[in-house]
């Protein structure tokens, strides 16, 4: 149970810059991030957009190769570069599910034929009548009853919350390990997202897979996740248990994420944390901690050097020098 | 002074069985179907409902900016009086962004690339009244000092702008001729939770200092439970339950305003499994006879599939179109 | 979903104005003989009949001048053979009539013949060229949408290059250069003045389509590139690749037209070019024969009208917004 199945360590992701005014510079998309997550963990990346938390999981489902640090599965270092079985090998233990459930879907294609693939890549379950019967049977885990009547339909003849199950039944359909999960509900109508959180949850409990679960809304992440890493600019400001993230969140950053969260049983009573400011540029990102320009607390040390993480309780590191 | 007393009674915006919808190939499409609601002056109403509940078709039935195919079929909208509903065009334009006013979800569209927020700003005052170019400059400045916009930005283009400054401008344009009535069509949807917090802030205390009213429309019921004073449910082109915020978030009533508040996980207490709403909502070009809700109501009983509840107050400031409740007291 | 596609397609009154046309064209090229009154190359009609078998040299015995334009000849071939040859010369530079119903030309060719044969080379090589242009531009669209990095840089340089070049000057002096005159050498000509066009549209939704998240899912899920870009990909552009054929395919009719006006071509074939060149060269249009130039401008507008329509109503099923309810 405490074995650890992914280990990034000090992973950096840059972008060159396509411009010729620009010419040379980065987008320091993903800077020294390092965690570990445990088998049969669920752990939740939270940030806002440009904080680096969707190019985390891109890297980790090697749709971008990490510009230089180590990344670890299941003991054996995923190299930049690996032969075409190792690829293979390492897809059919890690799935993602997008956040776009429509764009994720081949409009061309079929529920069936959708379905079909990863059996047929991987090999899985073999003969055409073992497949179609997988596809039933995984159809009917994410609730889309009767299966026969979905295997024929277009992407477009399904709504929202359909075409994510469709989407989640693919990842689940070659028995994953990990599934990295990037925003899964956030384009989905509200009435649905409660539905499709409990279905994952089930799944994950009963395929036994690990999650990485990416969103923008901390009670979501609280909601499904053990463990909460706070990404901003790039750089993970603080990772640790979901509640003492929540309770005892340290970083001013968590606190001001905290405090902007819709929270009606709090009501407007509550004192808030509210500074103004956006996201730095990723290209120039202010000098030391990143999050000092718009920091309530900052001190002249803060732009000076990037703040080390600090351990403040068991499994419960900050980067502040608070 | 009697006058004025009437004056002071009367709500601002009354929206009385107002029907409204489109016309497509195959049908008409009741977006909006028989709804009524008060808004008082100052007050700040919120329209929550899911994507295709007909609340953004009722937004620009308000403003009378509804699409070709779209028309009012029938009710009445009295605002101060007049009834917008029947307002031919050329009087309806001195009331448009004079005295009601609106900011868009997307301010990428809604802004022109092409002018500086300057230009766009003092172009609605001369549109709508007569105004020398330096008198308009100096309003627009004010505006823009209102929503924290830097005075260096007037000659920016939006595109030099972050999302959340863009939709300060959205906001500053709306408040250009200070109107009565703003109408805010989810304008902090696309927006992170942070900028979304400190744009709300700014319009709550803007309505304070200025004393406008707000129709906000969103999807997002946690962020309206919080900010608004009146909430309205719509479901299926109908609202469902209306009433006092607070008295909606303690005891919601209709089956699927409880739904909706078990569809969004809390920051505090305890972690409770929650449920959602299962199933989808319907097509309105053939909505389901009854209650639209019954397909997806977990407390149907019979009668729902038959007829259709109307809205009845059954608490102070508090009803709801539910069979559950009809002559029900709430204790 | 293809059966979906070309129901929409017939649906759309665009479309099914534009494919009248271009059915109509094709019948008529298809049975040009059948159709064609006279033979389009020659300006006279001989008729051939065996008078008697006998032994002989080929002699003329008997010539007699009937009218004006009709001769009658009777003569013996090799052996035992008399052969009576009626020899109709066609009036020049006919006026349209019953006979010829779009008149003669100033060499006394019958014209609608002419532009019934002409429609078959017209047609064939706008299509030929068409096919050819769509197939280079979206193979050179894929290598590069797909595999990006150096090939794309080549690639666009490439295409950015010609697209420069105005298309039109460089036909002529290609084709001003080749000495070798015909049907292929202009359908090579066309076809590579005109692919830039093509590819760099069909580039830019190859590059759209490869950062779709369902071409991510492909490759996470461990699809092979081939696969993606053939399976995935390629489906999803079909209707993009069909406008880009249709609007090459009615560029190359135009230019076509214009180098065989111009007298780049094979003067010699019969095209709806070649019918303007000759009546260009013979001051049809000072002499006022609006009955020689008139006719291939329209036939060569009406095709290129149905090429643009069924282009539109591509257009239309593929973006919802341009779909009216």
């Amino acid at each position: 149970m405490n074995e650890n199945i992914l280990v990034l360590e000090g992973v950096n992701k840059h972008f060159p810059v396509n411009s010729f005014r620009m010419h040379g510079k980065v987008v320091h998309a993903m800077d020294d991030v390092s965690f570990s997550l445990r088998r049969g963990e669920v752990l939740a990346i939270v940030g806002e957009s440009g904080s680096g938390k969707t190019t985390t999981a891109n890297v980790m489902a090697r749709i971008y190769k990490q510009t230089s640090g180590r990344v670890t599965f299941e003991g054996r270092e995923i190299s930049k570069n690996m032969s075409r079985e190792d690829e293979l090998r390492y897809h059919k233990k890690v799935q993602m599910i997008f956040q776009d459930p429509f764009g994720a879907l081949n409009p061309t294609r079929t529920v069936g034929r959708i379905m079909e693939r990863p059996f047929v890549i991987h090999k899985i379950a073999g003969r055409r009548k073992a497949v179609e019967e997988s596809i039933d049977k995984i159809l009917i885990q994410v609730g889309l009853e009767p299966p026969e009547q979905f295997t024929r339909k277009f992407p477009h003849e399904l709504s929202g919350g359909q075409r994510q199950r469709v989407n989640i039944a693919r990842a689940f359909a070659v028995e994953p390990e990990l599934i990295l999960a990037d925003e899964p509900t956030s384009m989905l109508d509200v009435s649905n997202r409660m539905s499709i959180m409990n279905m994952m949850l089930y799944l994950k409990e009963s395929h036994s897979v690990s999650f990485i679960y990416i969103t923008h809304d901390l009670s979501g992440a609280r909601y499904m996740s053990d463990r909460i890493i706070v990404m901003y600019a790039g750089m993970i400001m603080e990772i640790g248990p979901a509640e003492k993230i929540i309770n005892n969140s340290f970083h001013p950053y968590t606190r001001l994420l905290k405090s902007a969260a819709p929270s009606p049983e709090m009501g407007l009573k509550r004192k808030r944390l509210i500074t103004g400011g956006d996201i730095p540029s990723l290209i120039d990102p202010p000098g030391g901690c990143r999050f000092h320009p718009r920091c309530p607390f900052v001190s002249d040390i803060c732009s000076l050097e990037v703040p080390a993480m600090k351990k403040i309780d068991e499994g419960h590191y900050v980067r502040c020098i608070l | 002074m009697i006058e004025l007393d009437r004056l002071e009674m009367t709500p601002l915006l009354q929206c009385k069985n107002l029907v409204a919808g489109y016309r497509i190939k195959s049908g008409f499409v009741h977006a909006v179907d028989d709804v009524s609601f008060d808004l008082d002056r100052g007050g700040f109403l919120g329209i929550a409902g899911e994507s295709g509940c007909g609340k953004s078709t009722l937004a620009y039935a308000i403003m009378r900016l509804l699409k070709d195919n779209a028309t009012i079929e029938s009710g009445s909208l009295l605002f101060k009086g007049a009834d917008l509903a029947k307002l031919d065009e050329e009087q309806m334009k001195k009331i448009r962004w004079v005295d009601i006013s609106m900011a868009f979800q997307s301010a990428m569209n809604a802004l022109n690339p092409v002018l500086s927020v300057g230009e766009q700003l003092t172009d609605a005052i001369h549109a709508h009244e007569e105004a020398t170019q330096s008198d308009a400059r100096k309003r627009a400045l004010e505006v823009l000092k209102l929503v924290d916009i830097p005075k260096d930005r007037f000659n920016s283009y939006p595109h030099q702008l972050s999302g959340g400054m863009k939709q300060r401008v959205m906001i500053a344009m709306a408040l250009i001729l200070n109107p009565e009535l703003i109408i805010m069509d989810e304008p902090t949807t696309a927006l992170d939770v942070v900028v979304q917090r400190t744009i709300i802030e700014k319009i709550q205390e803007l309505r304070k200092t200025l004393g406008f009213s707000v129709i906000f429309i969103t999807h997002d019921l946690s962020l309206l439970v919080e900010i608004s004073d009146t909430l309205a449910i719509m479901y299926a082109g109908k609202i469902v339950e209306y009433g006092a915020s607070e008295s909606l978030f303690n005891r919601p009533l209709h089956p699927y305003t409880k739904g909706l508040m078990n569809s969004f996980p809390s920051l505090t207490g305890m972690i409770k499994r929650m449920g959602g709403i299962e199933g989808k909502p319907p097509d309105l070009l053939k909505p389901p006879e009854g209650c639209r809700f019954h397909p997806r109501c977990p407390q149907a009983i019979p009668i729902c599939r038959e007829s259709c509840p109307s809205l009845e107050e059954i608490a102070d400031r508090h009803s709801v179109a539910c069979f559950l409740h009809k002559g029900a007291e709430i204790l | 979903m293809l059966k979906d596609t070309f129901s929409l397609f017939i649906e759309n009154r665009k479309a099914l104005f534009g494919l009248m046309i271009l059915v109509f064209f094709s019948g008529v090229a298809i049975f040009a003989p059948l159709i064609a009154p006279y033979d389009p190359k020659t300006n006279k009609v001989d008729v051939l009949r065996i008078v008697e078998e006998e032994m002989g040299r080929t002699t003329t015995v008997e010539r007699e001048q009937i009218d004006e334009f009709t001769e009658r000849r009777v003569y013996t071939q090799s052996i035992a053979t008399t052969y009576e040859r009626v020899t109709t010369k066609l009036p020049l530079n006919a006026r349209p009539s019953r006979q010829h119903l779009l008149g003669t030309t100033k060499a006394g060719q019958d014209l609608f013949s002419q532009m019934v044969y002409g429609t078959r080379i017209t047609l064939a090589v706008g299509l030929v060229t068409g096919l050819f242009t769509t197939i280079l531009a979206l193979t050179l669209a894929l290598l590069a949408g797909y595999f990006g990095g150096v090939v794309d840089d080549i690639i666009s340089l490439f295409t950015n290059v010609f697209l420069v070049i105005p298309s039109l000057p460089l036909m002529i002096v290609i084709a001003a250069y080749i000495t070798v005159r015909g049907v292929i050498p202009i359908v090579l000509i066309l076809g590579l003045t005109s692919w830039p066009w093509s590819t760099r549209i069909l580039r830019s939704q190859v590059v759209s389509l490869r950062n779709r998240d369902f071409v991510r899912v492909s490759r996470i899920l461990g699809e092979r590139p081939l696969y993606i870009l053939f399976r995935e990909i390629l489906p999803n552009m079909i209707s993009l690749v069909m406008a880009s054929f249709f609007t090459s395919t009615m560029a190359a009719i135009m230019g076509e037209a214009t180098l065989e006006f111009l007298g780049l071509g094979n003067v010699s074939i019969v095209s709806w070019g070649t019918i303007l060149y000759w009546a260009q060269n013979s001051g049809a249009l000072l002499s006022g024969a609006w009955w020689w130039f008139l006719p291939p401008g329209i036939c060569i507008a009406l095709i290129g009208t149905s090429f643009a329509l069924m282009n539109f109503a591509i257009d239309e099923i593929s973006n919802p917004k341009l779909r009216k309810r």
